[in-house]
């Protein structure tokens, strides 16, 4: 009654289709047209997307490589959102995560003498910090000094890039070895994969990358959330984010809450590092981002930067990611790069373009109250 | 009543105006039954408005009254509903500012179209250039404008960036650049709200001589004494609809006011005289200057005392935004202090907006849009705003939502807030509701001293009595007001003591019971009848 | 080899990669001056650059290569502003969006179409463009200083080159000189004074991405049938990032744009004569740090530590009306 009524009087969609429906519609758009793209090539998207989700989900190995994913988009996802709600937009998650990946490298490679149980706190410790680190330059700039944190992020990924090769080829690489790669680090510095985990308690699961970053992960999506809706730093993080003004009047710094929402955010991208250096690849290397950073921002927009929608578009990218792989095998005109399209079409319609299909949606709602209304 | 021969056309309640023949008369703007919605909001309804040719047309009304929606249909700049526009007898379509441009309209927005990078002569060719290359038109221009220039008045520097011109000079360069497009109605939208009086007085000796070069003007206000010094006829809006017509000669402002509000204004708020006690706010020569390096505060020594309201009247823009926030410890002072419930504040110590208020000081902000309130906040979570690190609010690490929720529904039902929803955004209310929230989470803070800008502004007039009562109750619970107004009668009614700032300075101090609108007019505009002359050096003594 | 003749060659070969940068930097400075932020360079030369190969190497005709590659640029130009001017979107998504789509786009259809891991065919000698020697080059060669300048340096470029160059005096014109150029300027300020004084702002912006969309589809077109022999992945290589930012070096200005395009033009081409030389006093200079510097030169600008970079006012703003 309330909702046909505020429909009608106010031209306001109810919050159920505001939240959900209408960040479906977009993501089901964007879908249509990756479609569209595979019709293009060639190839029926019906038969791509069986394929697809055989092998994100279809056998238990797909599943962990699913979640794997899942991990590095929940981290850069979560990085995104949390500087979206300070009005802050960091498209520098992939270079912060590559400087998260480096303090993981640089503690494991000093202290992997060490018990398990001193490097796992050092390396997240090293990770978050990292990372925050390399958000700090451009965060501080932007509260002190007005310098367009979109641009000065962009410029940071690149010096990231410049500065991991100058490291790796001049200082990290294993003497007498061509590519540039640290050692490998010991055994029991690495982070237990879940299946190995899942064998302490008798539960066979095949292997797969998928580690206890996981589970890291998915704690964090719940302290995010706590952080952001519901506690005092939290809110003054989100006044600030809505209405700088607004903030001053109510005492809370501004510049303060852009360094804290920025560190945060740098931090939680600096935790890709711990997935991929210390629980998938475990040594240093180059490019071991790969881009996951980006994908941080169509997961956030998606995920309309609520930790469950981030849950459920990192689930998405991650079985796109899995199941894209598995796509080259059985049709050799399609890779893995259909899913960069999907990412670039996600972040077009979920985020660009999220209104575009409002007023038809307002008109339909409209139509059903005049009609409850009548009858 | 003179009712037949008036021009403006038909008033609500009577039957639609398309309906009425034409007088005879030549109307240079006739509108016939216009709408305006806005998504909900129905901003103009069933509008209609005939002005003679060569007249000067007042239109009046509070704000929000749609008088300025009305005026951007006819400019094009937004589109109507429904209805039709006749433009010198014949039906012209307006689709866009081009259209009402070649229709002969010009119009003086309220807000400037001006780029401020741009030369005086750049803003006024700028859709008007002539050609595709810029130096013939500009040439061109530049003759035409001198020729302007002369003929009204209209005198500046046509080489100066605008940016670096003064708000009286920018209305000029908007005036020039409707000519220029040779307007021969010209519409101006509030033109006298960042004007002294004396830049007024020039603005109306603008006006009087275009009219006399037979160009029609029609003047959107919600001044009484404007309307009756230079307008031929008038037209009142209340609501979003057309509610008189009037000859101006014919009509008084009580009547105007009754018309405008729509029933008899209490021009007096029923108070008890004021008990003042001890001193809570003293300002000893405060000064600040902003981030433009513009001294906006230039020495403001006063004092509040507890139990008393002290109003400042000023025509906006004249550093009470400025002093407000200044006290308010969101901006620091450049020289001078002031001490509040005997903490001193100056330049090397400046108050922070969490600490002040932590002293007892609510504030309710002049712009509660832009200031006061988090639009996309739930009402529950607006109103809490400023007192966020309340350990009332907050538990070891969570904030405690129970309390957050009982807090905002005790404040609704006090306020009388409608709807009662905790978790209704603040956007979806409406302005008066907005302002019964601010009001409401500063007072109930029960601060030593308040300080309130602009309280009514936006709000309807059932909250306005409301919001009035709610100051006047704090007075006389003993606690300090300050009052900041660009509303003479607001100043007026709730004043205890009235202070009148102009150009940064405190000009003087009246007594609400010798204060009229012509000494506190004279006073904003930097001029102390009382004394001989300006009074700004007697005031800095 | 002499420092003179060395020198000529960086000199060279900075005119050589600098042209992309001139021209997507010129490219930005339109979208940017109508107020709408452009970080889509990247991928609207990457998608030129592929459509420009791809259609080169199908008809043979070099000039249709150019033609698809100013029609993809222009297309994915139009994209961000059906987005971010029709439907008030962030530019900065929108951007991001292009540069990701273009990224994979690329790759998927030059693997479906040519099967090669997402490159096109070498293109043959018709197929690009080739050097235009000034008369008289060879004959000057030999001639000390002058010859060099005149037949290594300015001689023997592709068209593009001097296109691109000639570009500059032309945008400066259009945006000083011309009604076009004043309502560009005045809509990236104040929108509303362009909307009042009856300009749709929106037709000003479509055009000025339009516009945009032409530049940029020169400079992927110089990428793959210019510079190079075909289309590599990801052959931009950040290029559209580091022409943003000898835009904003050069304070969205025609011509520092154009100098600031050619010093971080310069510094690539120094990056790579510079590796494994070991300089008298300095010493090797890791080429990281030199391929770093437009990025860390920009930063340094931006934070205002030399002069203020100061955007068009209404940048990265949705042009609305107010209510």
């Amino acid at each position: 009654m309330s909702t046909a009524s505020s429909v009608l009087k106010e031209g306001r969609l109810p919050r159920w289709a505001e939240i959900a429906l209408l960040p479906a519609i977009n993501v089901i758009v964007a879908l249509l047209v990756g479609g569209l793209v595979v019709v293009l090539i060639g190839e029926n998207p019906l038969e791509v997307v069986k394929v697809l989700l055989w092998g994100a989900f279809g056998f238990q190995e797909a599943i962990g490589y699913t979640l794997y994913y899942t991990t590095n988009f929940i981290f850069t996802g979560l990085a995104v959102a949390v500087a979206f709600h300070c009005g802050l937009f960091n498209i520098g998650g992939e270079g912060q995560a590559y400087l998260g990946g480096l303090g993981v490298g640089l503690v494991v490679l000093a202290f992997d003498g060490q018990p398990f149980y001193v490097i796992l706190p050092l390396a997240m410790i090293a990770a978050g910090l990292f990372g925050a680190a390399w958000a700090f330059i451009p965060a501080y700039l932007q509260a002190k000094r007005g310098s367009h944190i979109v641009i000065t992020t962009i410029m940071f990924n690149f010096i990231a890039s410049t500065l991991m090769v100058y490291l790796l080829v001049n200082i990290f690489i294993k003497p007498g070895q061509m590519s540039p790669e640290s050692r490998e680090f010991a055994e029991n510095a690495w982070l237990p994969f879940i299946h190995e985990m899942l064998g302490w308690f008798g539960i066979s699961f095949e292997p797969s990358p998928l580690n206890m970053s996981f589970l890291w992960a998915l704690a964090l999506l719940v302290l995010v959330w706590l952080f952001i809706w519901h506690t005092r730093w939290g809110y003054e993080l989100r006044t600030v984010g809505q209405n700088e003004n607004a903030a001053r009047y109510a005492g809370i710094s501004p510049v303060r809450n852009i360094i804290i929402s920025m560190l945060i955010s740098g931090a939680l991208a600096g935790f890709l590092g711990l997935n991929e250096i210390l629980g998938v690849q475990h040594r240093l290397l180059l490019n071991f981002t790969a881009g996951y950073g980006f994908v941080g921002i169509a997961v956030a927009l998606m995920g309309r930067s609520h930790p469950v929608g981030i849950l459920l578009a990192a689930l998405l990218f991650g079985a796109l990611y899995q199941g894209g792989a598995e796509l080259s095998f059985e049709f050799p005109r399609i890779t893995r790069d259909l899913v960069v399209v999907i990412q670039g079409l996600v972040i077009l319609f979920a985020g660009a373009l999220e209104y575009l299909f409002k007023p038809q949606l307002l008109a339909i709602f409209r139509r059903i109250a005049l009609m409850r209304a009548g009858g | 009543m003179t009712g037949q021969n008036i021009p403006g056309g038909s008033t609500a309640g009577d039957a639609p105006c398309a309906a009425q023949p034409a007088q005879g008369h030549d109307f240079a703007i006739e509108l016939r039954d216009i709408n305006k919605h806005f998504g909900p909001v129905h901003a103009n309804k069933d509008v209609c408005l005939r002005v003679r040719k060569g007249s000067v047309h007042g239109i009046i009304g509070e704000n929000g009254a749609g008088k300025s929606t009305l005026m951007s249909i006819l400019y094009g700049y937004y589109q109507a509903s429904s209805g039709t526009i006749f433009i010198n007898g014949r039906e012209t379509k307006i689709r866009d500012p081009q259209a009402a441009i070649a229709a002969g309209i010009g119009m003086v927005f309220q807000h400037f179209k001006l780029v401020d990078t741009f030369t005086v002569l750049e803003n006024i060719v700028l859709g008007a250039e002539g050609g595709f290359l810029l130096a013939e038109g500009v040439r061109a221009a530049r003759a035409a404008l001198q020729r302007l220039e002369r003929e009204y008045e209209l005198q500046v520097d046509i080489d100066a960036v605008v940016g670096d011109l003064s708000v009286g000079l920018l209305q000029r360069v908007e005036i020039l650049k409707a000519l220029y497009r040779g307007a021969d109605i010209l519409v101006l939208d509030e033109p006298t709200g960042v004007l002294t009086p004396q830049e007024a007085d020039h603005l109306f000796r603008i006006l009087a001589a275009l009219k006399a070069q037979g160009k029609t003007i029609v003047f959107i206000t919600h001044k009484l004494r404007e309307i009756m010094a230079i307008t031929d006829y008038v037209s009142v809006m209340r609501h979003g609809e057309m509610v008189a017509h009037r000859v101006t000669a014919e009509t008084s402002p009580e009547e105007l006011a009754e018309l405008m509000v729509g029933r008899k204004v209490l021009l007096r708020v029923d108070k008890t005289p004021a008990h003042p006690a001890a001193t809570v706010l003293e300002t000893d020569n405060l000064a600040m200057t902003d981030a433009n390096g513009v001294q906006r505060l230039k020495g403001v020594s006063f004092s509040v005392r507890a139990g008393e309201i002290v109003g400042i009247a000023g025509v906006a823009g004249n550093g009470q935004s400025e002093l407000l926030e200044v006290l308010a410890g969101m901006q620091p002072p450049s020289g001078g202090r002031f001490v509040f419930n005997g903490h001193a504040y100056d330049a090397a110590h400046p108050a922070d907006a969490r600490g002040i208020r932590a002293q007892g000081l609510g504030h309710v902000p002049e712009d509660r849009n832009r200031l006061g309130l988090v639009s996309s906040f739930s009402a529950a979570e607006a109103a809490i705003l400023g007192r966020q690190d309340d350990p009332l609010f907050n538990g070891l690490i969570l904030m405690d939502e129970r309390r957050i929720r009982e807090n905002c529904l005790h404040l609704m039902e006090k306020y009388d807030v409608r709807p009662v929803d905790p978790a209704l955004p603040a956007a979806n209310f409406s302005g008066g509701n907005q302002q019964k929230i601010v009001l409401a989470r500063e007072i109930e803070r029960d601060p030593d001293l308040l300080l309130v800008g602009q309280p009514t502004r936006g709000v309807d007039i059932g909250a306005i009595e409301f919001i009035h009562r709610r100051i006047i109750e704090m007075r006389d619970a003993g606690k300090a007001v300050l009052l900041v107004s660009v509303e003479l009668d607001e100043i007026m009614s709730l004043s205890d003591r009235i202070l009148v700032m102009f150009d940064g300075i405190i000009v003087g101090e009246v007594d609400p019971a010798e204060a009229d609108e012509k000494l506190l007019g004279l006073m904003m505009a930097g001029v102390d009848p009382r004394r001989d002359g300006p009074s700004r050096e007697g005031a800095q003594a | 080899m002499d420092y003179f003749t060395l020198f000529i060659l960086i000199l060279d070969s900075t005119l050589r990669v600098s042209v992309p940068l001139v021209l997507a930097s010129l490219a930005g400075l339109f979208s940017e001056r109508s107020g709408v932020v452009d970080i889509g360079l990247e991928g609207k030369m990457l998608a030129a650059a592929f459509a420009s190969a791809a259609a080169a190497y199908v008809t043979g005709s070099v000039w249709i290569g150019l033609l698809a590659g100013v029609g993809v640029s222009m297309a994915l130009a139009m994209v961000h502003g059906f987005a971010c001017v029709t439907h008030n979107g962030n530019q900065i998504v929108s951007g991001v969006a292009i540069n990701i789509l273009a990224s994979g786009l690329t790759v998927i259809l030059g693997i479906a179409w040519f099967s090669r891991g997402g490159q096109t065919p070498p293109l043959p000698p018709s197929a690009r463009f080739q050097s235009l020697e000034f008369p008289g080059a060879a004959a000057l060669a030999d001639v000390p200083v002058i010859g060099g300048i005149y037949s290594e340096l300015l001689s023997g470029h592709n068209i593009l080159v001097y296109a691109a160059f000639l570009a500059v005096p032309l945008v400066w014109w259009i945006l000083y000189r011309t009604r076009f150029g004043l309502r560009l300027r005045a809509v990236g300020e104040n929108p509303e004074a362009v909307d009042t004084a009856g300009i749709s702002v929106a037709k000003m912006r479509y055009m000025a991405l339009a516009c945009g969309g032409v530049l940029t589809g020169v400079a992927g077109a110089y990428l793959a049938t210019a510079q190079s022999a075909g289309f590599i992945r990801e052959m931009t290589a950040g290029k559209g990032f580091i022409a943003l930012a000898a835009l904003i070096f050069g304070k969205w200005r025609p011509v520092p744009a154009m100098l600031s395009a050619l010093l971080f033009g310069f510094l690539d081409a120094v990056a790579i004569r510079l590796q494994g030389v070991s300089l008298p006093l300095i010493g090797e200079i890791p080429v990281q740090f030199i391929q770093a510097l437009p990025y860390v030169l920009t930063v340094v600008l931006l934070a205002g530590f030399i002069g203020k970079a100061v955007a068009p006012k209404a940048i990265g703003v949705p042009y609305v009306k107010e209510r």
